[in-house]
């Protein structure tokens, strides 16, 4: 079976001023694969998946090392555009950030600072990003009230269709569901293994459980390093470094 | 135990002590209230209240018919006012941006101190430099005798009232949680779309609170209005015009009124509307700025 | 490419703001510095005028100025402080604490005039303290006391809690635990606030025009019941009313330029209190 890689890392090394954060990391995302990303707390996994869509230039002091490819290009080239990047990348976020403005005008942000005008075209798009993220039925006869009158499940999902409404190529989930009930987490567990058909996922965890349900390949990550990356069933019944076992097996972390 | 019921009581007296301050401000702004309205009511008696507000002349020394109407001065006053937040507001916003999007942090340190040193000159000498700095190129620029005219009294004003819609508005700008800015940001929207179609939006209350503020204090401005607008009687036509406020028509006229005349009660009702209206104008702005602390939370 | 575009046009704008402002400035300050410092001379800062304003001092107006500063400060910084103490240690959040807030953000918006008004009935007439060092002084501290009490509220915030109630779990009284654990700490910054304030008060016209301030004064003030003279009131008399505008004007830039020194300074000194005091914090 041949898998295209979607992204790519190399040697890639990231500083927050003279702390090292991130160590030689090496990995492949496949195209139409969640590859999830799981470790202990403060091991770079954020960090990681920040740098994937560059999340991490708005702070200052930062130092990223080493080449990302997306599709071949190297991102981290000064040359890139950064906010296409970004279109192209979409994330949602650990604690569901809708704006203080309308179901509808959440979804339809996206599309309208890119530039898209044509009311009915903006109408169906949102629709078809809600439906996407399988909060149509809840949200159709409400969609001019506020966004935050949504329970919190309800909120990430439409974070969800927002990001799905510009229409990019990954999608980086950075804990999605820490910070929502379990019944909706399974809700968004099912939505992404939907999604991947459509985009190559990239998702932290720190829910191994979840890692395991959810994805195709995994990476274990500690104090910066990669320790091992692999398929997800080998990951989780035989993995090759002792680390790796230990963590899984709850020995620590 | 005989010190412990002492020292109850003490500590009642201490707190009754420190109450008695904290009420001060109730009773000040009510004193100031009442003191006005008191003085003011004799006026009344001789003047038609319709006609205070509603007649344009204001002649009260005349020999033959005194008259009070204030039409004039409220225009005055409206005017410059109106001409000050024309200038200040897009103004201020706009360096409130800057500061909390566009400059370095480091940028930012040095500057917010400058505004605070704009803010800290005192009115009189905005004034003085409005009759001998900006008058001149007034009247070069517009071809009039002199420079003082609504003109200059607006352009002054809106510097006096810049600092305050600067430093509300930037204090908005920068509570607005990080949160909206990284999920625009995510979605591939630019620093710029962030700032107008997220960030300004969400700060919105406070950015109006800060430019209510700053009409409030351009209403009632006197020194610089009293020095640099040429202070005619006479109801304003056009911005070129000489206007004379509320404020410097008290200022000009206290010093020579004989007290408890028709004329100092007219004053002094002049005071109550420039009370009256400040105070709505900053109840307003309360209002709205309570109702965005209540929203961020 | 568009948004870059309309980025790059829209930040330029921002800049524009911020660069016509501190153009305004930076004119208002040079013309003033320039103007003024050719007026100023030991004899100017200390001689007291002659022939009618055109030769000789201000010293009267310095010496004026500081006298009414000296009495707003001894109305506005007590008081002021024991009201933010109110306030910020013993006040519930009650009806009448939200009116006490309204009721102080609201005294500072009362314009400057109206102080003035309320100091020529209250303390002029009715108190019968007559145009008096005495009158401009309480009215111009009536005009500090907001600023003060935000002042020094803000100032008490900053003190931790966990101060007060270590205070308190030792056994403490209420009034022992605010006297020695939270004012020590908070008088720096108290006096921050209560600086700025001052001065404005420095640099107000209208509360004194009618209440106290002179333009010609042969003596010195010897008491508080004497009228005296002032540095703003000064500024503009000469700027506006002096029978040789004309003539004057380089006196008149002096004394602009010698109560800005004053107002500035004193900005100064607050703000480089304040500095300092966060700079130790976070240390």
């Amino acid at each position: 079976m041949e898998l295209k890689a979607k992204i790519e890392t190399r040697n890639l090394n990231f500083y927050y001023g003279a702390k090292q954060a991130l160590k030689n990391i090496n990995i492949i995302c496949a195209e139409n694969r969640v590859t999830a990303i799981i470790g202990p707390s403060g091991c770079g996994k954020s960090t990681f998946v920040r740098v994937l869509n560059r999340m991490n230039d708005v702070i200052s002091g930062i130092r990223v090392e080493g080449e990302i490819f997306l599709d071949g290009e190297d991102i981290l080239s000064p040359k890139v555009d950064v906010v296409e990047l970004r279109r192209r990348v979409g994330m949602v976020f650990q604690k569901p950030n809708p704006f203080p403005k309308s179901i509808y005008d959440n979804v339809a942000y996206g599309l309208r600072i890119n530039g898209l005008k044509d009311r009915i075209r903006v109408e169906q798009v949102v629709e078809k990003s809600l439906r996407q993220a399988a909060l149509w039925d809840e949200v159709k006869d409400r969609l001019r009230e506020n966004a935050f009158t949504l329970s919190g499940g309800q909120q990430q999902r439409l974070c969800i269709a927002r990001a799905l409404a510009v229409e990019p190529e990954v999608m980086l989930f950075d804990e999605p569901c820490s910070a929502i009930d379990p019944i909706a987490t399974a809700k968004i567990e099912e939505l992404i293994q939907h999604l991947k058909q459509t985009y190559t996922i990239v998702i932290v965890t720190h829910n191994m459980q979840q890692a395991a349900r959810v994805s195709d390949y995994t990476a274990f990550m500690m104090l910066g390093e990669l320790v091992e990356f692999d398929r997800t069933e080998k990951i989780f019944t035989n993995p090759s470094q002792k680390l790796t076992e230990d963590y899984i097996t709850g020995r620590f972390g | 135990m005989k010190k412990r019921g002492i020292s109850r009581l003490k500590e009642s007296a201490i707190k009754a002590f420190f109450f008695a301050n904290g009420i001060i401000a109730i009773l000040a702004l009510i004193g100031i209230f009442g003191i006005l309205l008191y003085t003011t009511i004799p006026a009344f008696r001789e003047v038609n209240i319709l006609k205070f507000i509603g007649s344009k002349t204001w002649d009260p020394t005349s020999p033959e018919k005194a008259e009070y109407g204030i039409l004039s001065m409220i225009v005055s006053t409206l005017m410059v006012t109106a001409g000050a937040l024309v200038i200040a507001i897009p103004v201020g916003i706009g360096v409130a941006a800057y500061l909390s999007d566009v400059a370095h942090w480091r940028v930012r340190e040095i500057l917010k101190p400058i505004i605070e040193i704009l803010a800290g000159i005192p009115s009189v000498v905005v004034g003085f430099l409005g009759i001998v700095l900006f008058g001149p190129l007034i009247a070069r620029l517009f071809h009039t005798s002199n420079g003082l005219n609504a003109v200059n009294g607006s352009f002054l004003l809106a510097i006096m009232a810049l600092p305050t819609i600067v430093s509300i508005s930037e204090d908005s700008l920068t509570s607005v949680p990080l949160a909206y800015t990284e999920a625009s940001l995510a979605l591939g929207a630019s620093s710029w779309q962030t700032l107008v179609r997220v960030k300004i939006p969400a700060a919105l209350s406070g950015i109006i609170a800060s430019c209510m503020l700053g009409m409030g204090r351009a209403i009632g401005e006197t020194m610089t209005v009293l020095m640099a607008t040429g202070n005619a009687r006479a109801f304003p036509h056009g911005f070129l015009d000489s206007v004379r406020t509320m404020t410097a028509n008290i200022a000009i006229e206290l010093g020579e009124v004989p007290y408890y005349t028709t004329h100092y009660y007219a004053l002094f009702a002049i005071g109550l509307v420039l009370f009256i209206m400040t105070f709505a104008v900053n109840l307003i702005a309360d209002i709205v700025l309570h109702k965005f602390q209540e929203r961020e939370l | 490419m568009r948004k870059k575009i309309i980025q790059v046009i829209g930040f330029f704008i921002l800049r524009g703001c911020m660069y016509f402002v501190l153009a305004v400035l930076l004119l208002f300050l040079y013309d003033i510095g320039k103007k003024g410092g050719g007026a100023i001379s030991w004899e100017f800062l200390t001689a007291a005028p002659r022939r009618g304003m055109t030769e000789g001092g201000i010293f009267p107006a310095i010496m004026g100025t500081f006298l009414v500063t000296m009495v707003t400060a001894v109305l506005a910084i007590p008081l002021g402080m024991f009201s933010a103490i109110y306030l910020n240690e013993y006040a519930k959040q009650t009806r009448l604490t939200r009116l006490i807030r309204l009721s102080i953000r609201n005294l500072s918006g009362v314009p400057s005039i109206v102080y003035g008004l309320f100091g020529v009935i209250l303390f002029v007439n009715i108190l019968k303290f007559g145009t008096s060092i005495l009158s401009a002084g309480l009215t111009l501290g009536l005009l500090t006391l907001p600023w003060t009490i935000t002042a020094s509220e803000e100032a008490l915030k900053t003190i931790p809690n966990s101060y007060r109630e270590g205070a308190l779990a030792l056994g403490a009284t209420k009034w022992q635990a605010i006297r020695t654990n939270v004012l020590p700490y908070a008088i720096p910054g108290m006096l921050t606030g209560t600086v700025l304030g001052l001065a404005r008060a420095a640099g107000e016209t209208a509360p004194i025009m009618f209440t106290g301030a002179a333009f010609y004064l042969p003596y010195l003030p010897k008491s508080l019941g004497d009228q005296f003279m002032a540095l703003p009131y000064h500024l503009y008399i000469l700027a506006t009313q002096h029978h040789a505008i004309t003539q004057v004007r380089p006196l008149a830039y002096g004394t602009a330029l010698v109560l800005i020194a004053l107002v500035l300074g004193m900005n100064m000194v607050a703000i480089i209190i304040r500095y300092r005091l966060r700079r130790k914090r976070r240390g």
